[in-house]
């Protein structure tokens, strides 16, 4: 059986598999399914200071292999989040890592300073910083499609943190140049990455002619942006072992369903991978993941995850 | 919510019935814990299916044992690809199903009047809570309506299931020409109902707590929001409740409905095929923010 122990810089992992953020709500409904503690990490809904409604629907749309939606961060607000689902997560002993943002970056630091000084912080091993959403003092630029914008967050929140504490920040790969954000965030503090948030997309009703979400855009994720994951997670791998920027560990999310799309994921330098969409179609589809990489790294006579971790990058075909 | 079960079910009946496709399908487990308002959630296209997003229907009826093991049934109506795949199931096709899911309707604690009001497949549910209820000794009308004749569903089983039965459909092919809610006053008043439950769509499930509240009596509905996931993970499926405290929240149907209490919901929200925020919901968006 391989050995399925991840390292995330300052964080070991007994495997790589997590939920993602906003798939998997706070734990108790997919916990009817599976024990979430046998997951490497949970990852919470991305939590904001206060409680949000989030937007009217409809807020999603079935797309070929995926789908779009529009949540638009509906949450309890950290106070209740903490009290509620982040101890309850820390009473079935589930290893944390706590999704946060901020309409602002003074927020997301604010965020951060509740969750530390919070009795149940003990069950979080790291925090992601989920700058893929508007910010309110830039126009609604995404923090995360501006360089200047990521680093102010993730600085913010960096201060709030116990030295050395793993925190990722969570990218979108809506822009320009993946590896020039990623590089931004991990100067400014970030010991990890996560890629990738949605796409931006739009699908139109063609009985009403018009846009079949209620906020017009959505987020497009599962199977069908797989390959834009693996390309996200590869171009910011070969700038680390380029050394064009400072080698962090990536937590891969995009489209994963099966052991052999985590695989993919890890194989273009991934050191773990999250489940979404996929949790819609399977609720267990989180632990069958865990089970069917298991598998397919026994199969391939690897005896170690980390063995398989950017291992394309080495294997590919120079021309 | 801890009873639901994920199970590889297997088809072992498909008949057509109208409009619709009754589906009797192998899943163990279910039945047990399986109330009246709940539904399942079914995975459509296979494995491999591009359509990854479950499809949710009532539980029609749940039979704990049999020659099979314990199955359910639901009723559907062909649509989209997803309940287009499903109603071309043959006998031993396999299809994952998580059920049972939801909240139940609530059933009174005294042996009082209840009409149950059932639009298209929406009467799916109500036989088997009205079994129930005639077991508490309750006095069940029911009513069905539905654009057309074809699109009713279930006016023999009704027959055996409720003391008083009434047909309504908007082109007069069978039963009363109009709307369910044209009938529901002189029921209410007649039986001297104290619950009328509802199931169908949700311009019928608004009408249908409006006559109930006129009349004095509550309006049990079972909502029928867009759902992705039905385990109550994906936020897809909110809509503006009012709490016991009086205060309106974005709730998860799948989860804290898909029965409510009609006098909760916030139906004004509800138009033009879009559920806004009521300005005094919880975190609602401030002027100029998300
Ligand atoms: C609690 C509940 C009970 C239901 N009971 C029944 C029933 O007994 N019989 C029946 O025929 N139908 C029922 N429906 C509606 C049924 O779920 C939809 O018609 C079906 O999901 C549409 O799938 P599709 O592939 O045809 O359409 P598509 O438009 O391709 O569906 C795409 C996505 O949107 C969702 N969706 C689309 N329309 C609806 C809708 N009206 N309600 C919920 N989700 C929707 C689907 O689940 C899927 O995730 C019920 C819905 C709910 C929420
Ligand atoms: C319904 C839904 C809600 C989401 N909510 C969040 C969120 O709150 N925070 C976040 O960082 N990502 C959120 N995401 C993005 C996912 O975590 C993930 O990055 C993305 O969906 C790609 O992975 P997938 O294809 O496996 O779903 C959400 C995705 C979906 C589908
Ligand atoms: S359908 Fe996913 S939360 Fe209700």
């Amino acid at each position: 059986m391989a050995d399925l122990t991840t390292r995330l810089g300052t964080l070991t992992l007994p495997n790589p598999v997590m939920t993602a953020s906003g798939c998997a709500a706070n734990g108790r409904e997919l916990h009817r399914f599976f024990d979430v503690s046998e997951l490497g990490a949970f990852v919470t809904k991305t939590v904001m200071a206060d409680p949000r409604s989030g937007r009217p629907t409809p807020r999603m749309a079935e797309t070929p292999s995926g789908m779009l939606n529009s949540i638009g961060l509906q949450g309890p607000g950290i106070g209740a989040f903490l009290d509620k689902d982040l101890t309850w997560l820390k009473s079935v002993g589930a290893r944390v890592l706590v999704s946060i943002a901020g309409n602002t970056a003074v927020e997301f630091a604010q965020v951060a300073r509740d969750l530390v000084a919070h009795p149940a912080f003990d069950a979080v091993v790291g925090v992601e910083v989920n700058i893929s959403c508007p910010n309110v003092a830039n126009r609604g630029l995404v923090f995360a499609c501006d360089p200047m914008s990521s680093a102010k967050v993730v600085s913010l929140v960096r201060e709030e943190l116990p030295r050395d504490f793993p925190m990722f920040a969570k990218l979108t790969p809506d822009v320009t140049d993946i590896v020039a954000i990623a590089d931004a965030a991990v100067r400014a503090g970030a010991g990890g990455l996560t890629m990738i948030n949605t796409l931006l997309g739009i699908a139109i009703d063609t009985d009403r002619m018009r846009p079949q979400l209620a906020a017009v855009t959505g987020g497009l994720s599962g199977p069908a942006v797989r390959p834009v994951a693996v390309r996200a997670i590869w171009q910011c791998t070969a700038a680390m072992r380029e050394n064009r920027i400072d080698a962090v560990p990536i937590i891969g999310v995009g489209g994963v369903r099966s052991g052999l799309d985590a695989l993919e994921l890890l194989a273009a330098g991934a050191s773990a991978v999250q489940v979404g969409t996929a949790t819609f179609n399977d609720p267990s589809a989180p632990r069958r993941v865990l089970t069917e990489l298991e598998s397919a790294l026994d199969e391939r006579g690897f005896a170690s995850l980390t063995d398989v971790v950017g291992l394309a990058h080495d294997r590919k075909v120079t021309l | 919510m801890s009873d639901v079960v994920q199970v590889a079910g297997e088809v072992i009946a498909i008949r057509r019935v109208g409009a619709y496709q009754h589906l009797t399908i192998v899943a163990p487990g279910v039945a047990e814990a399986a109330r009246p308002g709940q539904f399942v959630a079914l995975a459509v296209g296979g494995p491999t299916s591009a359509n990854l997003l479950r499809r949710c229907f009532s539980l029609h009826k749940v039979s704990p044992s049999g020659a099979y093991g314990g199955t359910l049934d639901v009723v559907i109506a062909a649509k989209g690809p997803g309940t287009q795949w499903l109603a071309g199931l043959r006998a031993h096709d396999k299809v994952d199903v998580v059920a049972p899911l939801g909240r139940p309707f609530p059933i009174p604690t005294e042996p009082v009047a209840c009409v149950l009001v059932g639009g298209g497949y929406g009467s799916a549910p109500l036989f088997w809570l009205a079994d129930v209820l005639r077991e508490r000794g309750c006095h069940v009308e029911m009513v069905l309506g539905a654009a057309s004749e074809d699109r009713l569903f279930g006016v023999v089983e009704a027959r055996r299931s409720a003391d008083g039965v009434t047909v309504t459909t908007d082109d007069g092919s069978a039963g009363r020409r109009g709307w369910v809610s044209d009938v529901l006053p002189e029921i209410i008043t007649r039986t001297s109902a104290a619950v009328v439950y509802g199931c169908g769509p949700m311009g019928m499930l608004r009408s249908i707590t409006e006559v109930a509240t006129a009349h004095g009596a509550v309006a049990q509905v079972a909502v029928e929001e867009s759902m992705a996931c039905g385990v109550g993970v994906c936020m897809t499926c909110v809509m503006p409740v009012r709490g016991k405290d009086g205060t309106t929240r974005m709730v998860r149907s799948c989860v804290e409905g898909p029965v409510f209490r009609g006098d909760r919901v916030r139906w004004e929200a509800f138009t033009d095929g879009v559920c806004r925020v009521p300005a005094d919901t919880v975190g609602a968006p401030r002027a100029g923010g998300h």
